[in-house]
């Protein structure tokens, strides 16, 4: 069938309320006789908590209840986490601290009071009594002989040893002509989603039920947990995920909060409304990457890459959050990138330190890989005297080899490695950028070029390979006047799915795009679902969406085939939303009129149900590995150590594109949240634990000024992973961009003997390194 | 996000202001724009019993030329110092500045005369403020003073206002035939505020010879400083790139660099003689 | 702590309220009035989210009290344009893709609304120099570039 809508860019569906301010935030929900309740925070990373003392608070202007660990800790249950490795040490998490804080930012006790301001007024009248203890925040000190102790029923803060194999390493690196190593930091970072978490939770006595509005990615794998830690039945508690303003991983977790507004509405018998401040934001919601690594990498002189041996320490924070320990595992899996590399040793130790949790961040596990395997390939390049392109080149493997193996034990579905690089080299004019930097450095400026070549693991993914399910589900119901109503159980937050989806089951049914409404985020209105993350909501949900409005299509030419009285299904026809038998085509039923007789029921054929609607939940046979070839030019100013970028260029490939414009703007997103990490941002905790990068005032996200015209291009090698062929691009620029960044930086000084610097890099790093050099 | 109680008050007039200001003294707070005082009043680094809001006192809101000075009221809001053709034409230095403050929201409220009194040492007004050897009128229920630039900033968020004062005006002169000016700031890069911020103003002769030079930096020291070395190398002499260069590196000299978590006190230092040259490169190209 | 009666126009409809003199505009918009489409996303003024227009020049409303609103005229989002008879900046922000998860948008179209008075004919510099005051974490800003871009264009062929 021809696709109207499917390829192009069509303008999204759900934009018109939020151009408008229609759209409704956590925030923007108010209930009857609904409170505010505000949290107290530990100012402490490391102490024992001695006496809180709330009476005051209790006494305050319109304070309803105040309540603190002990209070709470019988009632709830702990904050889960759902990933498993081998002899994980798992802490307890309370809800609110008890005995002990371990991280500043840690709820200690709770105030609920009738209007916000009057519970921030109360928060600062509850006096805790704390006995501060050293506190550890550097993960290599905390796993240090002698260090203090986080969970002290450990007797260690070693949280996990993890390792991977492949091939065989120590014999890559007695066949290796060349060494190269390399230490590097992927420093910890904060994703910072416009919209602060939130929740509000509302208690229904009289069904039983609780109600709760919270600003998640996965309102269903939510309600499971809420329910256990509230001691309720799933199908009494509704998670309802409104419209949600950024996540990037950091609401792909279960949060101390939702379930204590949760409890707090049940204890109080009244709704309750939390959200978060920026400070909180910053204090308290997970952060992402925070990995040191020991990286060295066996080579021939003609820059093919025998072996990879990393040994990883992961910064955990002071408890596990919802995936934390899988994250680095991540990382471990695609260690090889996008080459041919058959030997792989993979170490990963988890610390646990006294800052907030680190978690899925935008690309989760895969940006570190990423960003050391194509420092390591630019380091090579440089060690032999290779050209960085030319290195890549000879490592890729050939497209006729896909299904490619790789020495971490995955199988990449399709890719054409050669193709994006050489696409991406031939938009920059490489040869002649190359011939520009030597005619620069020698008047003293310094132009740098850097690659990067990248896949990533995407569509997650197989159950087998999650803590939870790796399905997606989708129900199509095709209403009696032929309006389509898709429930997905993915839960968008900005990709625009309520678009692609239509666009999907619009092109499926011959009907229009406004024919289609995607309802997601509402455990109890869609069938169980797992959300929105790791680039899966189009190329897993998207995929049970088509495989729903299959089985649709599928009994609605079932009942026009009985219709028009044809008995052999297969000579009926269904173009452009209508049913006709082939070799007569003049009488024609609509899609319209097929689906109102399924449900006016009276003339269905034997055995057929009444109605038009169908479920799918698909589960996918393997993960996506999109691709593509990323190259960042920049002049540094050597007297300052400014960056300057003169081109970015982008080329990816993420399958076959639904809608190319919702693709240029995932591309966009992620290569300046990757501009953020190279260049300006860092979490920094000083030696006591306290957060210095607490607030926007010093913690830089880029702004429009800091970013350079973005040129993106696509190759589109279709997955064979699902019948769409689409492979996911959410976290594409996240991986890929930040190595280019820094690859260019480090090539334009390379003049100088700069081999490598750690992010961000920052002028004034910059500066000394160059003074140094 | 929620700032502590407070009484309010909202004086139309001068008189009604420092009336009030002697009554409350200082368990009141003067609010003008908003944009230092009311961050600090939400994350509750400040919380003051009173607020004295001078938003209504529109006799301090005007930028006018009186011989050869310009007055620009304390309550005049960047945006209107950002486009005032008087200031563009007179002196442009101080139009330059205010358009590099914050960003646009912020400019639309924000005033000169708060800014100037919060003395935030990262300021971008005090380095024009003291290159353009400003003078502030302050009254207060005693009487009136006039405080030169240098006088006025004393040390980190300290001016030498008195209790019961009230900066009401800035003087700066209409330039001089034959000056150019400058601001160049180099900025933090989550808040805006300056890690150097360098302010130039310079009269050069027919022969190229530096009549007067006279350059303010903000950012890099606990207050906004006149760098006098700078100035001293300069004047007299036929500019060119190796005096401008020598010149400036003299930029810190005698100065205590702040130091924090965006830039360590040798950067600063260096920032501010790097950023010295460049201005003062861009202020005799504008001559 | 004594209340104080105050007198807004927001967005042409006059409201009168006694509020505490340390409510923020913002809350005032968002929770007396009732008018959400104007968000919070720090405490700093740094976001931009919260950006209305107060006597038709852009302003964060989060760092305003509603008091100093008194008798001014206020426009949110809500009354920029409606569905179905967008604003000419709206159509641009919805046919460039400038928005995604939507939550500094209303901010951003107001701060381009000013920007566009301002320069109604915007280079690539000035367009990003203007919206410098408000933060997005999703769309890197090139569509919003975009989005301003066509809003101009539009809203210059309007008028001649």
């Amino acid at each position: 069938m021809a696709k109207k809508f499917v390829g192009e860019r069509v303008p999204r569906v759900e934009d018109q309320r939020l151009i408008t301010g229609r759209s409704q935030y956590v925030d923007d929900i108010v209930r009857p006789r609904m409170v505010y309740a505000a949290i107290v925070r530990s100012i402490y990373a490391h102490a024992r908590l001695k006496e809180i003392n709330v009476e005051a608070a209790r006494r305050a202007p319109g304070v309803i209840a105040v309540f603190t660990g002990e209070d709470v800790r019988e009632a709830i249950g702990p904050v889960p986490v759902a990933s498993q490795l081998p002899d994980l040490k798992i802490p307890r998490h309370p809800v609110l601290a008890v005995e002990k804080v371990r991280y500043v930012g840690e709820p200690v006790a709770v105030v609920v009071a009738e209007d916000r301001y009057q519970a921030r007024d109360a928060v600062d009248l509850i006096e805790v009594e704390y006995e501060p203890l050293e506190a550890v925040v550097d993960p290599e000190r905390a796993i240090a002989e002698g260090a203090p102790i986080l969970h002290e029923e450990f007797g260690t803060n070693v949280a996990f040893v993890w390792q991977l194999s492949g091939g065989d390493i120590e014999r890559a690196f007695r066949e290796a002509e060349v060494v190269v190593s390399q230490r590097m930091v992927n420093q910890r970072v904060i994703p910072v989603a416009m919209e602060p978490r939130g929740v509000v939770a509302e208690y229904h006595p009289g069904e039983g039920q609780l109600t709760v509005w919270t600003s998640t990615q996965i309102p269903h794998l939510l309600r499971t947990q809420l329910a256990a830690m509230l001691g309720l039945a799933e199908n009494r508690v509704r998670v309802i995920a409104p419209e949600v303003g950024g996540g990037f991983g950091s609401k792909l977790n279960v949060y101390a909060e939702e379930a204590l507004v949760g409890y707090l509405a049940m204890r109080l018998g009244r709704p309750v409304k939390w959200i978060e401040t920026r400070r909180e934001n910053f204090l308290s919601t997970i952060h992402g990457r925070g990995q040191i690594a020991e990286v060295e990498a066996a080579v021939k002189r003609d820059g093919t890459v025998l072996g990879l041996r990393y040994k990883i320490i992961q910064d955990v924070g002071a408890y596990h959050q919802l995936l934390t320990p899988a994250i680095p595992t991540l990382t471990g899996l695609m260690a090889t990138g996008p080459y041919k590399i058959p030997n792989l040793h993979v170490q990963v130790i988890g610390a646990f330190t006294n800052k907030m949790a680190t978690d899925a961040y935008r690309g989760a596990g895969r940006p570190e890989a990423t960003y050391m395997l194509e420092r390591m390939m630019d380091r090579i390049a440089r060690e032999l005297g290779l050209d960085p392109a030319e290195v890549r080149m000879r490592n890729f493997p050939q497209p006729d080899e896909f299904p490619f193996p790789t020495a971490s034990g995955l199988a990449y579905d399709s890719g054409n490695y050669p193709q994006a690089l050489r696409r991406a080299l031939e938009l920059v004019g490489y040869e002649q950028l190359r011939q520009e930097q030597q005619v620069l450095r020698q008047q003293g400026r310094y132009l740098g070029i850097g690659i990067s070549t990248y896949v990533e693991i995407c569509a997650i993914g197989p159950s087998p390979a999650l803590p939870f399910g790796g399905w997606e589900s989708a129900t199509v119901r095709v209403e009696p006047t032929g309006k389509v109503t898709v429930l997905s159980g993915a839960s968008p937050h900005g990709q625009g799915q309520e678009t692609s989806f239509a666009q999907i089951v619009a092109d499926e049914l011959g009907v229009g795009l406004s024919d289609v409404r995607v309802i997601h985020g509402d455990t109890a209105i869609v069938q169980y679902g797992i959300g929105t993350f790791g680039s899966r909501a189009t190329a897993v949900g998207g995929t049970a969406v088509y495989g729903a409005v299959q089985k649709v299509k599928e009994k609605a030419t079932r009942l026009a085939a009985h219709l028009l009285g044809e008995e052999n299904v297969a000579n009926v026809a269904f173009e452009a939303g209508q049913f006709f038998v082939k070799d007569r085509p003049e009488r024609r039923l609509t899609f319209q009129d097929v689906a109102l007789a399924a449900y006016l029921a009276k003339s269905l054929p034997p055995g057929m149900e009444p109605g038009l609607e169908a479920s799918y939940f698909f589960e996918p046979s393997n993960f996506t590995f999109p691709f593509g070839a990323h190259i960042a030019v920049v002049e540094v100013d050597p007297e300052t150590g400014d960056v300057h970028f003169r081109r970015y260029v982008a080329v990816d490939d993420c399958g076959r594109v639904i809608n190319p414009m919702l693709v240029d703007g995932q591309v966009h997103g992620g290569i300046v949240q990757a501009l953020g990490q190279a260049l300006l941002e860092e979490a920094v905790y000083d030696e006591n634990g306290q957060l210095l990068t607490g607030e926007l005032t010093d913690y830089a996200i880029p702004k429009a000024t800091d970013v350079p015209w973005l040129e993106t291009d696509r190759t589109e090698t279709p997955s064979p992973v699902n019948p769409l062929g689409v492979k996911g691009v959410g976290e594409a620029g996240t991986i890929a961009a930040t190595p280019a960044i820094v690859n260019a930086v480090v090539d334009a000084l390379a003049p100088l003997g700069i081999r490598h610097l750690d992010m961000p890099l920052r002028p004034e790093k910059i500066w000394r390194a160059i003074r140094g050099a | 996000m929620i700032p502590a109680a407070f009484e309010y008050f909202r004086p139309t007039s001068v008189k009604e202001a420092l009336a009030l200001l002697d009554h409350y003294k200082d368990e009141a707070k003067l609010l003008a724009g908003g944009h230092s005082l009311i961050p600090l009043m939400k994350l509750r680094l400040a919380q003051p019993r009173y607020v004295i809001d001078l938003g209504r006192v529109r006799e301090l809101e005007y930028i006018r030329e009186s011989g050869d000075q310009l007055l620009i009221g304390a309550m005049t809001r960047h945006v209107a110092i950002e486009t005032s053709d008087l200031l563009r034409q007179r002196c442009p230095l101080l139009a330059e500045t205010a358009s590099v403050i914050g960003d646009a929201q912020v400019r639309n409220m924000g005033t000169i005369g708060g800014s100037l009194v919060h003395a935030d040492p990262a300021a971008d007004y005090p380095a024009a403020i003291l290159a353009l050897e400003a003078e502030m009128r302050v009254v207060s229920s005693q009487g009136e003073r006039w405080i030169r630039a240098e006088d006025f900033f004393v040390d980190m968020l300290t001016t030498s206002l008195q209790p019961g004062e009230l900066l009401v005006e800035i003087k700066v002169p209409v330039l001089p035939p034959r000056t150019g000016t400058a601001y160049v700031k180099v900025a933090q890069k989550a808040s805006g505020f300056a890690l150097c911020g360098v302010a130039v103003v310079l009269t050069i002769d027919q022969n190229g010879v530096c009549q007067h030079a006279a350059v303010g930096i903000t950012g890099v020291a606990p207050k906004a400083y006149r760098a006098r070395a700078v100035e001293h190398a300069l004047r007299g002499q036929k500019l060119d790139a190796s005096v401008t260069a020598a010149a400036s590196a003299k930029a810190a000299e005698g100065i205590d660099p702040l130091e924090d978590l965006h830039a360590s006190a040798e950067y600063r230092a260096h920032l501010a003689r790097v950023w010295c040259r460049r201005a003062l490169e861009q202020a005799r190209a504008r001559v | 702590m004594t209340r104080t009666t105050i007198e807004v126009t927001i967005n042409g409809v006059r409201y009168r309220h006694e509020v505490e003199p340390r409510l923020l505009l913002v809350h005032y918009i968002r929770d007396v009035v009732g008018l959400t489409g104007t968000h919070i996303g720090c405490e700093t003024s740094l976001c931009g989210a919260c950006t209305v227009l107060l006597n038709g020049a852009a302003v964060k409303s989060c760092t305003l009290f509603a008091v100093q609103a008194d008798g001014a005229e206020i426009t949110t989002i809500e009354g920029l344009g409606e569905e179905g008879r967008l604003h000419p900046i709206q159509e641009g922000f919805w046919m460039k893709h400038g928005l995604q998860c939507g939550y500094c948008t209303p901010g951003m179209i107001l701060a381009a609304y000013q920007l566009l008075q301002r320069y109604p004919d915007p280079t690539e510099a000035q367009i990003r120099h203007g919206i410098e005051g408000n933060l997005c974490r999703c769309t890197g800003y090139q569509h919003i570039v975009e989005a301003v871009r066509y809003a101009a264009e539009k809203l210059r062929s309007q008028k001649a």
